[in-house]
């Protein structure tokens, strides 16, 4: 692990990381729209549910997040339109990189992981917000449902 | 050589009609020479996923801005991007996008910075061509590289700087945002604070209308007797008015500085980029609270 002073990222999303800091720019946004392909669709009994869900509004479009936590594993569910890719796939990471972890480790994942990707210069620092914006929506969420 | 413009009736009453193209004509004109197709999006990857057959793509955010300084790219860079795209300067340039076009127009409205002088928009953007099942591929375009001269960018014109805005308050602002952010009440979740300015509001005397008041449902602009309606009549605007027009970050404000300049014909309509993420953390200039524009 390189990151200085910073907890070792849980091995899903240092794979990931490693994944994109292996490409060239524009590979990774090739990458990045792979995960957008992959977002799994939302599980039949919660696709007419998305009104409890979320908004994460630091993302310009319509994305919402719902999280579960199952014995003891987090379940990261996200939809967001085909329109927006970028978001889909940046919530495509995170439910691939999160799920089955458990809500301490959750809580652990450092706050500028998104930053990480080295994706900045490709998509832009600001569009990278969304996914800062989803990290920390998800993480309250554990918090809060850990501690009821 | 210009492509020639889009005869279609619905333009015909715009102050300057060969602005604006129908899907129709795009879609007979695809593979004209002469013609570039360039597809801006608000979603960097939207792009990738289909696009109009030989469009390139151009990104406001990597490709239009300089990446350190808080500005545009300026002559040099202009004329690698243009050239890498296949532009020349006589080129005729179509540019089409998501979200109403609003970054299509904030495209369209930099091109203009450069003095680029065929720039026209699809009138009803990406999402009207999709939605008339017309042809997307995720084939890349073959780009024959064009020379395109460098040309110093001219902010005098349809730009406006913070101490312009300034010097500006008591003649017509309009700010094109939402009515809860100029209220300066648009609520954001507890424990997510707004990043993009440290204070809420509207510049004090701007009138509030949103961007959106000038599109259609299906995106496309709506007809002149509607937009005079909305600016002359609801914002007060009048022949011979000097316009300072902002939103955020000034791509909303650019779909509304397209219709003043290009459909409604007024000639001095400036756009202000810096908009509220640069006003709103600016220290010491006035703001006003409320729906109501406020006065100095």
């Amino acid at each position: 692990m390189t990151e200085t002073g910073t907890t070792a990222l849980p091995h899903a999303l240092a794979d990931i990381r490693d994944e994109f800091l292996a490409l060239g720019l524009k590979d990774r946004l090739q990458l990045l729209l792979e995960f957008s392909n992959e977002l799994p669709e939302l599980p039949e009994h919660l696709r007419d549910k998305t009104d409890l869900f979320e908004q994460v509004v630091e993302c310009q479009s319509p994305v919402f997040i719902d999280v579960k936590i199952e014995d003891a594993a987090v379940q990261l569910y996200a939809t967001a339109p085909r329109e927006s890719p970028t978001t889909r796939g940046f919530a495509s990471i995170l439910v691939q990189g999160i799920t089955g972890l458990s809500p301490a480790e959750v809580l652990a994942i450092p706050s500028d992981f998104p930053q990480m990707l080295g994706l900045g210069e490709a998509v832009s620092p600001l569009r990278l917000r969304g996914m800062s914006g989803m990290l920390g929506r998800t993480k309250r969420q554990i918090a809060a449902k850990s501690a009821a | 050589m210009p492509v020639a413009a889009d005869p279609a009736p619905q333009f015909r009453e715009f102050a300057h009609p060969e602005r604006l193209v129908s899907t129709d004509w795009l879609a007979e004109n695809l593979g004209t020479p002469g013609l570039v197709v360039v597809e801006s999006d608000e979603d960097v990857l939207l792009y990738e996923t289909g696009h109009i057959p030989g469009a390139v793509k151009i990104d406001w955010h990597t490709e239009l801005n300089d990446p350190l300084t808080r500005d545009y790219v300026d002559g040099a860079g202009f004329a690698a991007l243009a050239s890498a795209k296949g532009i020349s300067r006589d080129s005729t340039v179509v540019i089409y996008g998501d979200k109403s076009n609003w970054w299509a127009a904030y495209a369209l409205w930099v091109f203009t910075l450069f003095g680029h002088e065929d720039v026209r928009l699809l009138d009803g953007g990406r999402a009207k061509w999709q939605a008339e099942g017309r042809p997307l591929t995720t084939d890349e375009p073959e780009i024959a590289a064009a020379d395109y001269p460098v040309v110093e960018r001219d902010d005098s014109r349809v730009r406006a700087f913070r101490d312009d805005v300034l010097a500006h308050i008591g003649k017509p602002l309009v700010d094109v945002r939402s009515p809860e952010e100029y209220s300066g009440e648009r609520t954001t979740a507890p424990a997510y604070p707004e990043e993009g300015a440290l204070r809420a509001g509207h510049i004090p005397t701007a009138q509030n209308v949103p961007w959106a008041k000038a599109a259609a449902d299906d995106g496309t602009f709506k007809p002149k007797a509607e937009l005079e309606a909305i600016y002359r009549d609801g914002a007060g605007l009048q022949e011979g008015d000097e316009v300072i027009a902002y939103c955020r970050i000034g791509e909303r404000s650019s779909h509304t500085w397209f219709a003043l300049t290009h459909l409604l014909g007024f000639e001095n309509v400036r756009n202000y980029d810096g908009s509220w993420t640069e006003w709103g953390s600016l220290v010491r200039v006035p703001i006003a609270k409320g729906s109501e524009p406020g006065s100095l």
